[in-house]
């Protein structure tokens, strides 16, 4: 770690500066404001998902974030620096994926990784085993001696992920690494960034309008509405603030084709506290479900479940709680900011819930 | 919060790569330059530019060829001969409109070359998707424009200087013209003076790639200001004179001079007549002034003088401040591009 990154906590342990930070971040275009004080911060070693419709301001970010475009106002530290002042140095720590990444097309895949590393002061043989190590974690090694311009877009996807990672980065900043990709490249792009953290302690922030792909690999999202943290967390902290008021539990029985079974089931799973709603499975196989209000309700009500089955010799085949998927959780916090936006900071503000997860 | 809240805490083991001790590359401008070239010299742009200054030497010499032996054998030992090779013509000119010269040819093609290297310099990184990975690299941004700017100035001195080798070559051998070491130095200041106006006009095509988002539409705009700046400029600026800014031809001498020297300083403002006379002084010794002259007795004095050749420095003297301007002109078209970018927004 660099000199500067380090700061003395109160408990007077070394504590390593987060990768990324920023402060009240702002960039007005006129009389737009694209991001609109932005308190952000991302730790080392995780996967940080900034999650937000086109134009909310992810792009803006993070380009502020790489000191390629001027901030209105605020403070940030990246890597330790800061991007409007020493970009150089930021610049040589942080690996960057563009949104709709771009390479020359009559250079072979391994040319113009080739350009990348000159560029970072990498030449010879050194640079050839670090390009040859990157392209094969994007698994591109066969076709790396191919025209850019015959790459699929899937591939170009992964040949820009290569590209970051040639200067050894120590933060990965990817913007929509998943777009237009297909289901099984996003599989096999978010297994490599898993790899990456797991393998190599890299801190990843990316940036995906998609939610419901970048839900599984990231340890904490942010969600970002009009250059706002409108939410901030672990999936799970953010289903508990912006989930439905619902719970719901998925119960498996068997012998639920037998509707005598099936009656005295809803009977007493109805029976059971906090339980509002019994959802039959629409098929015998299916699991049911139970609606639970209120929501923090569904550890006692999974208890309850298992209990009344063991007293009434109930079948319990399976039994697991759903939480709220992200697309869910989004539209939630973004009504929510969107209620209560006006003279007042929401009270969802994202600073305290980020300084409360802290 | 499960792995999530752990995941962070162990700092000490591989939570941060071992990077970066290594020095930031100091001349990214070279990289930059370097991998230019290189697609320069792939390019069909390359083709064109070896096709045009191929004809721009190659027409006007077999054109004068004939009338340089006569000279060459009529006047041998004296000073010019080799230096005719450039600024020497057919005999019968008046069926072309421009000069068909090697020095002629080689100022028209000069702007276009400069244009057409240079146009889509930074707009062809950007609609190809580079330009956002180029500038996150460890460089400055400026480092872009001086790697593209020393890259295409690169390859055409090197196809323009090939190209006079040639020519001289020809000379000696076909001709049996051997230059003196004057004419040798008059030959290089000239080509000096001619990458100098390529580079004004490489910053030109720079600042449009910078400006102007579509290569298509930068090249269009390019072509035009050479069209109407280089091509029909003279033409169009005495037409403009003849309108606006007669001679009045019944006026006393004084004011007839007092109009052409309006005329003459019109003129100058095209770089290509800045240009034209730089290297008509440079390419021939005889031409001792580029001025009109001021007052009747210096016309009187030049009637009376004897023909002479120019030394070189004292040609040179000539020139200086015509190299001093277009060289501001370079500066001037390169700050603009360069703080044009500097304050762009990088993404497509």
């Amino acid at each position: 770690m660099s000199g500067p990154g380090r700061t003395e906590s109160r408990t007077g342990r070394i504590r390593t500066e987060p990768p990324i930070r920023t402060r009240a971040l702002t960039k007005q275009y006129g009389d737009l404001t694209a991001v609109d004080n932005l308190d952000l911060e991302v730790r080392a070693g995780e996967i940080f998902g900034l999650l937000g419709a086109n134009g909310a301001g992810k792009t803006t970010t993070i380009l502020m974030l790489l000191g390629l475009s001027e901030r209105t106002s605020g403070a940030v530290r990246v890597v330790g620096f800061d991007p409007a002042r020493q970009p150089l140095e930021v610049k040589r720590r942080v690996g960057y994926l563009p949104d709709s990444v771009g390479f020359y097309d009559d250079l072979t895949g391994r040319q113009n990784l080739r350009y990348t590393a000159r560029l970072n002061g990498l030449s010879g043989a050194v640079a050839g085993e670090k390009i040859e190590m990157v392209l094969d974690q994007v698994r591109l090694a066969d076709r790396a001696d191919d025209k850019a311009g015959t790459y699929s877009r899937g591939m170009l996807q992964r040949l820009g992920i290569a590209d970051a990672l040639v200067k050894d980065p120590n933060v990965l900043i990817l913007d929509e690494p998943t777009t237009s990709i297909d289901p099984i490249g996003v599989v096999e792009i978010l297994d490599l960034l898993r790899g990456l953290v797991r393998d190599r302690g890299v801190t990843i922030l990316l940036s995906s309008h998609l939610l419901s792909q970048v839900q599984s690999v990231c340890d904490r999202v942010g969600i970002f509405a009009a250059g706002k943290l409108v939410g901030i967390g672990t999936v799970a902290e953010l289903a508990a603030r912006f989930g439905e008021e619902d719970a719901h539990v998925e119960v498996g029985f068997e012998g639920t084709s037998d509707s005598a079974v099936a009656a005295r089931l809803e009977e007493v799973l109805g029976a059971i506290p906090d339980v509002t709603e019994v959802r039959r499975g629409s098929h015998a196989l299916e699991p049911w479900t139970l609606v639970v209000r209120p929501a923090d309700a569904a550890i006692r009500v999974r208890e309850a479940v298992l209990s009344v089955s063991a007293r009434d010799g109930l079948h319990l085949t399976s039994i697991r709680s759903v939480t709220a998927s992200l697309d869910e959780i989004y539209s939630k916090a973004i009504r929510a900011a969107g209620l209560s936006s006006g003279a007042h900071r929401p009270p969802s503000k994202p600073a305290a819930g980020g300084k409360a997860v802290a | 919060m499960t792995e999530a809240a752990a995941a962070p805490t162990p700092t000490d083991a591989p939570a941060t790569p071992a990077v970066v001790d290594r020095p930031i590359p100091p001349r990214g401008w070279l990289v930059i330059a370097s991998k230019e070239l290189g697609d320069h010299l792939e390019s069909a742009r390359f083709a064109i530019l070896l096709i045009v200054l191929g004809l721009a030497a190659g027409i006007p010499l077999y054109l004068a060829a004939e009338q340089l032996r006569t000279l060459a054998s009529q006047v041998s030992g004296a000073q010019a001969v080799f230096l005719a090779m450039f600024s020497l013509g057919p005999r019968d000119q008046s069926i072309f409109q421009f000069d068909v010269t090697v020095q002629g040819f080689v100022g028209l093609a000069a702007p276009l070359l400069g244009i057409a290297f240079a146009f889509d310099a930074v707009n062809g990184e950007r609609s190809q998707g580079t330009l956002p990975r180029l500038v996150s690299q460890p460089i400055y941004r400026d480092d872009v424009i001086n790697g593209k700017f020393t890259a295409a100035l690169a390859v055409i001195t090197l196809v323009l200087v090939s190209v006079v080798l040639l020519i001289s070559g020809f000379g000696m051998l076909r001709l049996g013209i051997v230059p003196t070491f004057a004419e040798t130095l008059r030959i290089i200041l000239w080509l000096v003076v001619t990458i100098v106006y390529v580079g004004l006009w490489l910053s030109f095509g720079m600042l449009l790639s910078v400006v102007v988002h579509r290569a298509a539409t930068a090249a269009l705009l390019g072509l035009g200001a050479w069209m109407l700046l280089a091509v029909f400029g003279n033409f169009l600026v005495q037409l403009f004179l003849a309108v606006f800014l007669p001679v009045n031809a019944s006026g006393t001498a004084e004011q007839q001079i007092a109009g052409l020297q309006v005329q003459d300083f019109v003129m100058r403002l095209l770089p290509v007549t800045i240009y034209t006379e730089a290297t008509t002084v440079l390419l021939n010794p005889t031409v001792t002034s580029v001025a009109t002259l001021s007052t009747i007795n210096q016309y009187v004095q030049k009637q009376q003088q004897l023909p002479t050749f120019l030394s070189l420095d004292q040609s040179l003297l000539l020139v200086w401040p015509h190299i001093v301007v277009m060289v501001a002109i370079t500066a001037v078209l390169f700050a603009a591009a360069y703080i044009r970018f500097m304050r762009q927004e990088v993404r497509a």
